[in-house]
């Protein structure tokens, strides 16, 4: 086939009509630029409001429940094992929350090749003594390398050094929130009283800010040791194992088969944080629509210029058929001047799309609860753009093909004759 | 013996919409080479709607057409136009230049879909062909910034690039004045006998056609008339 033939006759007619091609083109830049922003700004504030949320989350957590046994007495009775038993005043019972055995189970997990790493913690219950009045509030014990690396701790921390908790004996980094009720600053004692009614004074050597507010009223953070020995407990003592994964799809399955495995209570990411993924995903859905919708509204704008143009161009039409041109060559120029369009629209679209997205980058997003964001978030992912291009080459060409499809069927005669 | 160039065997063709009117009855004739031959008759005889059937444009007809010997019906629109591109020119009434292209480059379309010469090649032939017409001057220009009389030249030089087996027009003069037309009327006259080219052509002008080799003459869809 004579494609430079084809497409220098395109080039000719597209030239010809270049004002009604630009205006047709820039229906697609702007489509594609917004399409491109759109996705741009809001999978930045998807990875943003997620971040908030699912780093900080395990994807797999390992813990005690207080809870009643299921397995009660009556059940192990032959004699009753078929009967309906019903039971009342059942209590919780143990309530010892440490894992046991956890020294073996951190090396277990360790080993699973599923497994991206793990931070042991423990939580405790507390109480923040501020001259007269108490403050309820929780302290976990973490370890300090393992909780950055795997949970981004460092990125919390609004003013302090992370490392201080590791290095000073008895130290704590208080929830923002928690220091503001207690006028604390950085070097203070604060008095703390377990559960138990033990007191002990603990050296502040940060402030943490996790966006949420309700976080940041009662939670702090101590090592490990110092929770221990605040709590009285020996140095095995761990309530909490959070698992990170290399792939958080697995989570449920893997919990269930740790539950089994170790004798403990487990719970997976997507079970503790169903609704962040449902959001995120209604607004990825949300942002393709309204793109793909843009697109397709420009795809009109380029299907109606090229009606008008094969319209306009019946004789032209006519003649390049009554001279040998076939109904596909007619269509194959039509649908390049489509594509070219589309083409052309696209690479703009893709240019000030990138430019818009940069433009949203610079924006002061200011929000006290979201300490590590300074500018609106903007996820760059190529993706998009691959998106945008294959998208704005379908719609064009689909644009093109009908009327294309119409000037593949002119009829010389009639034309040449009605004149 | 001359070749036969083109044959009509008993061409018949209806019109139904809306009432079924037969156009073309039984039509028979054949063309050889180098002939100049005019087709004439009242306007609604025919005349135009044989030579449509005869250029391959319209296939919807009843009868047998050979182009160098070979059947047209039963051909795909592809192949046909692909025996118009080689084989026939066309010069209508209207002169059909595309206004978005030079001089030049109208005579080099059917030329450049062709295909069997370079764009090179096609390019020095198209320059010889307006050399042949007297207009090779206008060569670079826009085909809308020529005069009426100038534009039909160009056509005719179109219709002349790939050195057809046949040329067909359709009242290629209907549209000149006195002076134009039989200045067109000259060039094809030229050419049949420098370049023994074969031509049809459909025309009402009586003085057009009366020094033409052959006048085929028809009435009422029928041919009356052959000399």
């Amino acid at each position: 086939m004579n494609y430079k033939l084809i497409l220098d006759i395109a080039k000719s007619l597209l030239l010809a009509r270049w004002k009604q091609t630009l205006v047709a083109a820039i229906g697609v830049t702007f489509s594609i630029a917004m399409f491109i922003a759109l996705l741009g700004f809001m999978t930045g504030l998807n990875d943003l409001l997620d971040g908030l949320i699912l780093n900080r989350t395990a994807h797999v957590r390992l813990f005690n429940e207080i809870k009643p046994n299921p397995n009660q007495p009556i059940n192990a009775s032959d004699a009753y094992k078929t009967h309906h038993n019903f039971i009342e005043s059942v209590k919780a019972v143990g309530g010892r929350l440490e894992i046991y055995n956890n020294a073996a189970i951190i090396k277990t997990l360790n080993a699973d090749p599923r497994v991206l790493g793990l931070a042991p913690k423990i939580t405790a219950q507390v109480l923040y003594n501020s001259g007269a009045t108490d403050i309820t509030g929780i302290v976990s014990g973490i370890d300090v390398d393992a909780e950055t690396k795997l949970f981004f701790f460092n990125d919390y921390i609004v003013s302090g050094k992370v490392n201080d908790l590791k290095n000073i004996a008895n130290s704590i980094v208080l929830g923002k929130g928690v220091a503001e009720k207690l006028l604390a600053n950085i070097g203070d004692i604060v008095q703390v009283t377990t559960s138990k009614g033990d007191i002990m004074p603990l050296r502040v050597v940060g402030f943490f800010q996790s966006g949420v507010l309700d976080i940041d009223k009662v939670q702090s953070y101590a090592s490990i040791s110092t929770t221990q020995k605040l709590l009285g407990k020996g140095n095995g003592y761990i309530t909490d194992i959070n698992v990170k994964l290399k792939d958080l799809t697995l989570a449920p399955a893997i919990a269930k088969e740790y539950a089994q495995l170790f004798r403990v209570d487990t719970e997976d990411i997507q079970t503790a944080n169903a609704q962040y993924e449902t959001g995120s995903s209604v607004r990825t859905t949300i942002s393709y629509t309204v793109g793909i919708t843009l697109l397709i509204v420009a795809g009109f704008g380029i299907y109606n210029i090229l009606n008008m143009m094969i319209y306009e161009k019946m004789d032209s039409i006519a003649i390049l058929k009554a001279t040998g041109f076939s109904g596909k060559d007619v269509r194959r120029i039509f649908i390049a001047i489509s594509l070219s369009i589309g083409v052309f629209g696209a690479f703009l679209g893709l240019i000030s799309g990138f430019l818009l997205s940069a433009i949203i980058d610079q924006i002061p997003f200011n929000n006290p609860g979201l300490p590590a964001v300074k500018t609106y978030p903007i996820n760059y992912s190529l993706s998009f753009y691959i998106i945008g291009t294959i998208f704005s080459i379908i719609t064009t060409y689909l644009a093109g093909f009908f009327p294309a499809q119409k000037a593949s069927k002119i009829d010389p005669v009639i034309i040449i004759r009605g004149k | 013996m001359s070749q036969i160039v083109l044959q009509a065997k008993n061409i018949n063709k209806s019109f139904h919409d809306p009432i079924t009117v037969k156009v073309l009855n039984n039509i028979n004739f054949s063309i050889n080479k180098g002939e100049f031959v005019s087709i004439i008759g009242k306007s609604g005889c025919g005349k135009s709607t044989l030579l449509y059937i005869l250029s391959t444009m319209d296939t919807d007809y009843e009868g047998e057409l050979l182009i160098d010997k070979q059947e047209m019906k039963n051909k795909k629109e592809a192949q046909l136009a692909k025996i118009r591109n080689e084989k026939i020119g066309f010069v209508f009434q209207f002169h059909y230049l595309l206004n978005e292209f030079t001089v030049l480059k109208n005579v080099m379309l059917p030329g450049l879909k062709l295909a069997k010469y370079n764009a090179k090649e096609v390019e020095h032939r198209a320059m010889e062909k307006l050399k042949i017409l007297g207009i090779e001057n206008e060569a670079l220009k826009k085909a809308n910034q020529l005069s009426g009389g100038q534009k039909q030249r160009v056509a005719i030089a179109r219709a002349l690039i790939n050195d057809p087996l046949i040329i067909m027009g359709d009242e290629p003069t209907g549209n000149l004045d006195k002076k134009n037309s039989e200045n067109v009327f000259d060039i094809f006259k030229q050419l049949t006998q420098e370049f023994n080219q074969t031509l049809l052509i459909v025309t009402h002008d009586q003085s057009f056609a009366r020094n033409t080799n052959r006048i085929i003459e028809m009435e009422d869809g029928r041919i009356i008339n052959d000399k």
